[in-house]
C-alpha cells in the first residue's frame, strides 16, 4: 500500500510520528500497524450513527408506552407502560368473546338429530365448519385431511363402514373410540392365526384363496374347496356365513373388495397371519358434546353418512 | 508467508533448566487430569447405574488412554520441542484439518435431516434409532456451530493472535490441550447425542460431564489466549483480538451459567438443571442468543478484522468504528435473549427488553459490516479477480442482511407470524452458511498456502466452483425457507368467518413439502463445495500447487523490529 508521512500535529504525542495518510481515501491512519495490518481513522459515518441514535429513542419510546422494566423492590412489579397495554389481558379477552360467540352453536348441537341440524342453514354451516376444523387437528394425522384414510386408517369419504355410518354410530365411534383405553369403547379382536399357531401356513394360504374368491376375484378353486370348512368354523361367526360382516362386532365385508390393510394375496394372508388390531382414541374428556356433535355432522357430510341402521341391507359395492 | 520469521529475541525469559521445570510442571497437570478423566471413566463403567453412559464410558476411557499415551510419547522423546522463536504453528495446522473434517459431517448430517423432512418414508431407519432425525439434528446442529466453527475459531485465533502480538503462542502444550480436549469434547457430545443422552437444551444438548470437560478445556483456552496477549510485543491490542477475548469470556460465562445442574449420579448421565420453568427457558435463551452473539458473531468478525484487510492489501476502513461497533455490540447483544420467548410464558416486560434491546442491536452489528466492505476500499477491482475475496465479501454482505433480519424478526409484531416457522431456519443460515461459513472457508484459504509454505492453492478454478455452487446453494436453501416459513405462519393464522382455523397443521406440513425439497437440494450444493474445498486443501498441503495460481497469495508486510 503506498502511503506517505502526514505533516505530525503539534500535541498529538509519540503517536502522531506514525501516522501517514493513505492514498487511496485521503484518510489518516491510526499509526497504529500489525503484521502489516493497519488502520484508517475514519469518521463514524453519520447515517450509521443517525439510525443507531433513532433505534434507541425508538426504543426509549417503547419502553415508555409497553410494560419493560422490573420495578425495585417493594414496587409493583413491573413498569406498565403509559398505554397499559397486557398481552394476557387482550388474549383473555378475545378468547372469552370467542367462547361467547361460539356458545349458542355448540349448546344447540348438543343433543340434536342429525335432520334437526341439517334443516337450519345457520346451525349445519356453524356445525360444519367447527366439525372441519376439528378434524383437522385431531383426526387429519391419521385419516388424512381429505379423510382419505390411508392403509390401516379408514377412508371416511365413502359408504363403507366397519362400525356403522348413522349419525348415532358415528358420534359413538368418535367419543368412546375402538380398542381404546375407554371402558365404552368399540371392542371386537380378530386372532392372529398364524402368529399364535391356530392355523397351520397352509390353511391360511388356502384360506387367502377363499378370501380372494368372496370378494369376486380369481381364486385357486381346489384351495377354496379345502377353505370352506376351515372358513365356517374360524371365521363365519364374525365376518358371516356369506362373508358380509357384522358391524356390531366390526368385522368387514370380505365380498365388497374394500380392504384396511390391502387387498392383494400377500396383504390377506398377512391379516389373517396377524390378525389386525386397529385402534382409535376416545374423545370423551377431550372434546365436549357440542364439539364431538360438530365433528360427527362433520364426518357424516363427508359422503359416507347412512340414514338407518341397515342391519340386513347389503352394503352398495364400491365403484 | 511470514511463519518462519523470527520473532524478536529478548522477550523469551524461560532458558535452560527454568524453561524443564515449567514443560515439566504443563505435562504433569495435564497427565493428572487426564487420569483423574480416566478414574473416573473406568468408575463409570465398573459400577455406573446408567447403561447408556456405561456403554460410553468405554469410548471416554480410550479418549483419556489416548491423550494419556500422546502425552508419554512427548515427554519420552525429550520433552516437548519448542523453538521459542518460531511461531507455533502445528496446532493451527492441525485446527484447519480438523475444521475441513467436521465441516464435510456437519453438512452431510444437515442434508440428511433435510432429507427426512422432505421424505420422511425414504429416510427413516426404524431399525437404527440413532439415525433419527430427533438423534441426527443435534449432531447436525453442534457439528456445524461448534467443531466446524469452534475448530475455525481455535485455529484462527491462535494464528492471529501470535502474528498481531509479534509473540510466540504461550503456554507450551496446552494450546495442544486445547485442540485435542476440544475434539474430544465433540466425541464425547455427538455419540451422547447418538445413544440418547441428551440434557434437551436446544445447542446445549452436552450432560454435566461432556460440559464439565469443555469447562476445563475453554479455561485452558482463555488462559493461552491471554498469556499471548500478556507476552505481546506490539504496544496495542488489534481489534481482531478484541473480539476473539470477548467471544472466549463471554462464552465461558454462557456455558458455565447454563449448564449448572446436579447430577442423579456422579457415575451417571442424567442431571436436573438448576433453572426451572420460564427461568429455565430465560436462562437456556440468554444462553442461545448469546451462543450466536459471541460465538457465531463475535469470534467470527475476529477472523474478519485480520482476513479481510490482509488478504486484499489494505487498511481497516475505520478505528473509530471498530471502537464503538464493539462496545455496542457486546454491551447490547446481551440482553436480546429474551426475543425468542415472545408470547411465551415469559412476562411482557422482559419481552420488550429483549426486542428493544435487539433493535439496538441493528447498527452495532452493521458497523462489522460496514468496516469489512469499507476495508475493499480501493481494491474492489479484487471481487473481480479473487474467489477468496468474493467469498469473504459475501460472507459480510450475509453478516448484513441477517442482522438487519434478525431485529425486524425480534419485533413482536413480526415475530408473531414468524415465531415456531421456518422463516427462522432461514435465517439462522443465511447466517450460518453465509457469513459463519464463508468467512471461515475464506479464511482457510488464506491460511492453508500460508502455512504449508505453498504458493497458492492447488486449484483457483475449484474455488471458484466451491463459491458459485455454496453461494447458489445458500440461496436455495434461504429462499425456501423465507417462502416456506411465512406461508406456514400465514396458514396458522387464518381464520373463517366463524373463527375457526382455516388449516389444519397436517395441510401447512403437506404444503411444506416442496420447499423442504428445494432446501434440501441447497443443502447438498453447500455440502458439494465444501467437498471441493477439502479436496484442493488436501491437494494443497501434499504440496501440488500449479505454478499459474500463485497469485491468490498476496506479499505480507515484513514485520518490523
Amino acid at each position: 500500500m503506498a502511503a506517505r508521512k502526514a505533516n505530525p500535529k503539534p500535541g498529538t504525542g509519540k503517536m502522531a510520528d506514525k501516522r501517514e495518510i493513505d492514498e487511496h481515501s485521503g484518510a489518516e491512519t491510526t499509526g497504529h500497524e500489525w503484521d502489516g495490518v493497519k488502520e484508517l481513522d475514519t469518521p463514524l459515518p453519520r447515517w450509521w450513527l443517525w439510525i443507531f441514535y433513532a433505534t434507541i429513542i425508538w426504543s426509549i419510546g417503547y419502553m415508555i408506552l409497553y410494560p419493560a422494566w422490573p420495578a425495585p423492590p417493594g414496587m409493583q412489579g413491573y413498569t406498565p407502560g403509559v398505554l397499559g397495554h397486557s398481552d394476557r389481558v387482550n388474549v383473555a379477552a378475545e378468547m372469552a368473546n370467542l367462547e361467547a360467540e361460539r356458545a349458542e352453536g355448540y349448546a344447540r348441537l348438543v343433543g340434536a338429530t342429525y335432520a334437526d341440524i341439517e334443516s337450519d342453514p345457520v346451525l349445519f354451516r356453524f356445525a360444519l365448519a367447527a366439525g372441519r376444523s376439528a378434524f383437522g387437528d385431531n383426526c387429519a394425522t391419521c385419516h388424512g385431511v381429505g379423510a382419505q384414510g390411508f392403509r390401516g386408517y379408514p377412508n371416511l369419504n365413502d359408504d363403507v363402514w366397519l362400525w356403522g355410518g348413522t349419525f348415532d354410530d358415528i358420534t359413538q365411534t368418535i367419543r368412546y373410540g375402538i380398542r381404546s383405553s375407554h371402558s365404552g369403547a368399540r371392542f371386537s379382536q380378530m386372532p392372529a392365526f398364524g402368529r399364535d399357531q391356530l392355523l397351520s401356513r397352509d390353511e391360511i394360504r388356502d384360506l387367502t384363496q377363499y378370501v380372494l374368491d368372496l370378494s369376486g376375484r380369481e381364486a385357486d378353486q381346489d384351495a377354496v374347496v379345502r377353505a370352506a370348512p376351515v372358513y365356517q368354523a374360524q371365521c363365519a361367526a364374525c365376518h358371516g356365513v356369506e362373508g358380509r360382516g357384522d358391524r356390531s362386532q366390526g368385522a368387514p365385508d370380505l365380498t365388497i373388495d374394500n380392504w384396511l390393510y390391502g387387498g392383494s394375496r400377500d396383504e390377506i394372508y398377512n391379516s389373517i397371519w396377524r390378525g389386525p388390531y386397529g385402534v382409535m382414541p376416545h374423545f370423551d374428556g377431550r372434546m365436549d358434546d357440542g364439539m364431538i356433535a360438530a365433528l360427527a355432522v362433520y364426518v357424516f357430510a363427508l359422503g359416507g353418512g347412512e340414514d338407518s341402521p341397515p342391519r340386513d341391507e347389503t352394503p352398495p359395492a364400491e365403484g | 508467508m511470514n511463519c518462519d520469521l523470527q520473532i524478536q529475541p529478548g522477550g523469551e525469559m524461560q532458558t535452560g533448566t527454568a524453561r524443564k521445570l515449567y514443560t515439566g510442571l504443563d505435562g504433569a497437570v495435564i497427565g493428572l487430569i487426564l487420569l483423574a478423566g480416566l478414574a473416573w471413566a473406568i468408575a463409570v463403567a465398573a459400577r455406573g447405574p446408567d447403561p447408556l453412559l456405561g456403554a460410553q464410558s468405554w469410548l471416554i476411557i480410550a479418549g483419556f488412554l489416548v491423550g494419556l499415551i500422546m502425552l508419554a510419547g512427548v515427554y519420552a522423546d525429550g520433552g516437548p520441542k519448542e523453538d521459542p522463536k518460531q511461531y507455533a504453528e502445528g496446532v493451527i495446522k492441525a485446527g484447519v484439518i480438523a475444521s475441513m473434517f467436521w465441516a464435510v459431517v456437519g453438512l452431510l448430517a444437515g442434508v440428511v435431516i433435510a432429507l427426512q423432512l422432505a421424505y420422511p418414508n425414504l429416510f427413516y431407519f426404524p431399525e437404527w434409532g440413532f439415525l433419527n432425525f430427533g438423534r441426527l439434528r443435534p449432531v447436525h446442529t453442534s457439528a456445524v456451530i461448534f467443531a466446524f466453527g469452534g475448530n475455525v475459531l481455535i485455529a484462527t485465533s491462535f494464528y492471529v493472535v501470535q502474528r498481531t502480538c509479534r509473540a510466540r503462542l504461550a503456554g507450551g502444550l496446552w494450546p495442544w490441550f486445547v485442540f485435542w480436549g476440544y475434539q474430544f469434547f465433540i466425541v464425547m457430545a455427538a455419540s451422547g447425542y447418538l445413544m440418547g443422552i441428551t440434557q434437551s437444551m436446544e445447542y446445549a444438548e452436552p450432560e454435566w460431564y461432556a460440559d464439565l470437560w469443555l469447562t476445563i478445556v475453554w479455561v485452558a483456552y482463555l488462559l493461552v489466549f491471554l498469556g499471548t496477549l500478556w507476552k505481546r510485543k506490539e504496544p496495542h491490542i488489534y481489534v481482531a483480538n478484541w473480539f476473539f477475548l470477548a467471544f472466549i469470556v463471554t462464552i465461558a460465562l454462557l456455558h458455565v451459567v447454563n449448564n449448572l445442574a446436579m447430577p442423579v449420579s456422579i457415575l451417571g448421565a442424567r442431571s436436573y438443571s438448576l433453572f426451572s420453568g420460564v427461568q429455565g427457558a430465560l436462562t437456556q435463551w440468554w444462553y442461545g442468543h448469546n451462543a450466536v452473539g459471541f460465538f457465531l458473531t463475535a469470534g467470527f468478525l475476529g477472523i474478519m478484522y485480520y482476513f479481510i484487510p490482509k488478504r486484499v492489501d489494505r487498511p481497516v476502513y475505520s478505528y473509530r468504528l471498530s471502537i464503538i461497533h464493539f462496545w455496542s455490540l457486546i454491551f447490547i447483544y446481551i440482553w436480546a435473549g429474551p426475543h425468542h420467548l415472545h408470547y411465551t410464558a415469559l412476562p411482557e416486560w422482559a419481552q420488550t427488553l429483549g426486542m428493544t434491546f435487539s433493535v439496538m442491536l441493528w447498527m452495532p452489528s452493521w458497523g462489522g459490516m460496514i468496516n469489512g466492505l469499507m476495508t475493499l476500499s480501493g481494491a474492489w477491482d479484487k471481487l473481480r479477480t479473487d474467489p477468496v475475496v468474493r467469498m469473504l465479501v459475501v460472507s459480510v454482505a450475509f453478516y448484513g442482511m441477517s442482522t438487519f433480519e434478525g431485529p425486524v424478526m425480534s419485533v413482536r409484531a413480526v415475530n408473531a407470524l414468524s415465531h415456531y416457522t421456518d422463516w427462522t431456519i432461514g435465517h439462522v443460515h443465511s447466517g450460518a452458511l453465509g457469513w459463519v461459513g464463508f468467512i471461515s472457508f475464506g479464511a482457510i484459504y488464506c491460511l492453508v498456502p500460508w502455512l504449508w509454505k505453498r504458493k497458492g492453492m492447488y486449484s483457483k478454478a475449484l474455488i471458484e466452483w466451491h463459491f458459485w455452487i455454496a453461494t447458489l446453494g445458500i440461496l436455495l436453501y434461504i429462499t425456501a425457507m423465507w417462502v416456506s416459513g411465512i406461508m406456514q405462519g400465514l396458514m396458522w393464522r387464518s381464520y373463517n368467518e366463524l373463527g375457526f382455523l382455516e388449516y389444519s397443521f397436517m395441510e401447512t406440513v403437506e404444503a411444506m413439502h416442496p420447499f423442504y425439497v428445494i432446501r434440501a437440494l441447497g443443502g447438498l450444493m453447500y455440502l458439494a463445495g465444501a467437498v471441493l474445498m477439502a479436496w484442493n486443501v488436501y491437494k494443497t498441503i501434499k504440496g501440488d500447487v500449479k505454478e499459474a495460481d500463485e497469485s491468490v497469495t498476496p506479499q505480507p508486510a515484513a514485520i518490523k523490529a
